[in-house]
């Protein structure tokens, strides 16, 4: 399972079509990713385990969020005001 | 790009363009028979001594000019659907791009691998080099593949714009907070301009959009050079 989700991160190219977002309105795609990889880091590492196939969230988010959307969020995480339940 | 005196839409360099340049001809054909029809109709009517005045009905041209027009615009309906369809298709792209409007400029980011940036402003008429076009060409062009599926996400810093470009049949809004999907294919390497297409302020008419196509390894090479000046 590990493996599949390694590969996938190693051949990847771009965020791939998500059939939970068929439409234009890509704006939850970018958020959503954003809140797994987040979720993912939190779930894996207290549980002490290795939280590498949670970078699969992170490359698509890198890829549909814009950057200044991505900063301010980890700027939110920082303080504590982050408006989303990770 | 726009030419002056140009009539028609500007060349496709997408596939999807050059479908909706030939539904519209297709479109506009018959658009100009049922005109000319009317118009031949019209004179005839007007220039004529002869009159008739105990017509009461007609069943037959009732019907056909009921059924016929039907028949057409089932004609018109079925291509279009079919295109409409086929923009709607899943597509797998190789490759995402974010444009953002800002007051007064668009910036682009390719971010699939590392984090690259760049603002892209309109050169001023009086910095133009020979043979460049006014009010279109930008200090930075964003580049892309040629042959390859695009995405494309707008969005905007602060108000309301559209990223539009004719030529390959593309236009989407960039709504601040939200994240709008485009795609394209740029059938062909070259230079395809575009105009921000929503009213934004005084520069409205001054943030244009240059799509530059180009092979692959044109494109690795830009980018990697794009990383380094960063």
């Amino acid at each position: 399972m590990a493996d599949v989700i390694e590969d996938k991160i190693k051949n990847y190219r771009t965020a791939p079509f998500d059939a939970r977002f068929p439409n234009t309105n890509q704006t939850r795609n970018c958020f959503q990713n954003y809140l797994d990889f987040h979720r993912c880091n939190k779930a894996l590492s207290s549980k002490g385990q290795d939280s590498s196939p949670c970078e699969w969230y992170q490359r698509v988010y890198k890829s549909l969020c814009p950057m200044s959307w991505v900063e301010k969020w980890d700027g939110q995480i920082e303080d504590g005001s982050f408006p989303g339940k990770v | 790009m726009a030419h002056p005196t140009q009539l028609g839409f500007q060349d496709a360099a997408s596939p999807v363009m050059e479908e909706l340049l030939h539904f519209h001809d297709h479109a506009l054909m018959i658009v100009f028979l049922i005109s000319t029809l009317v118009l031949y109709i019209i004179i005839a009517m007007v220039s004529t001594k002869l009159t008739n005045k105990y017509i009461l009905d007609s069943q037959e041209i009732e019907i056909v000019w009921t059924i016929l027009p039907a028949v057409i615009l089932v004609l018109i309906a079925l291509p279009s659907l079919r295109i409409l369809y086929l923009m709607d298709e899943i597509n797998d792209p190789h490759l995402t791009i974010k444009a953002m409007g800002h007051q007064w400029y668009w910036s682009y980011e390719y971010t699939d691998y590392e984090d690259l940036g760049f603002d892209s402003y309109m050169v001023p008429t009086q910095d133009l080099a020979p043979g460049q076009f006014r009010l279109l060409e930008t200090d930075h062009r964003m580049v892309v593949p040629m042959e390859s599926p695009i995405r494309i996400l707008v969005s905007a810093e602060d108000v309301l714009h559209s990223w539009a470009v004719p030529s390959l049949g593309m236009k989407m809004d960039a709504v601040p907070g939200r994240l709008n999907q485009t795609a394209f294919i740029a059938s062909r390497p070259g230079l395809f301009y575009g105009q921000c297409s929503e009213i934004c302020g005084a520069n409205h008419s001054f943030m244009p959009i240059v799509v530059e196509a180009v092979p692959l390894e044109h494109f690795e090479n830009w980018s990697s050079l794009m990383l380094e000046d960063a």
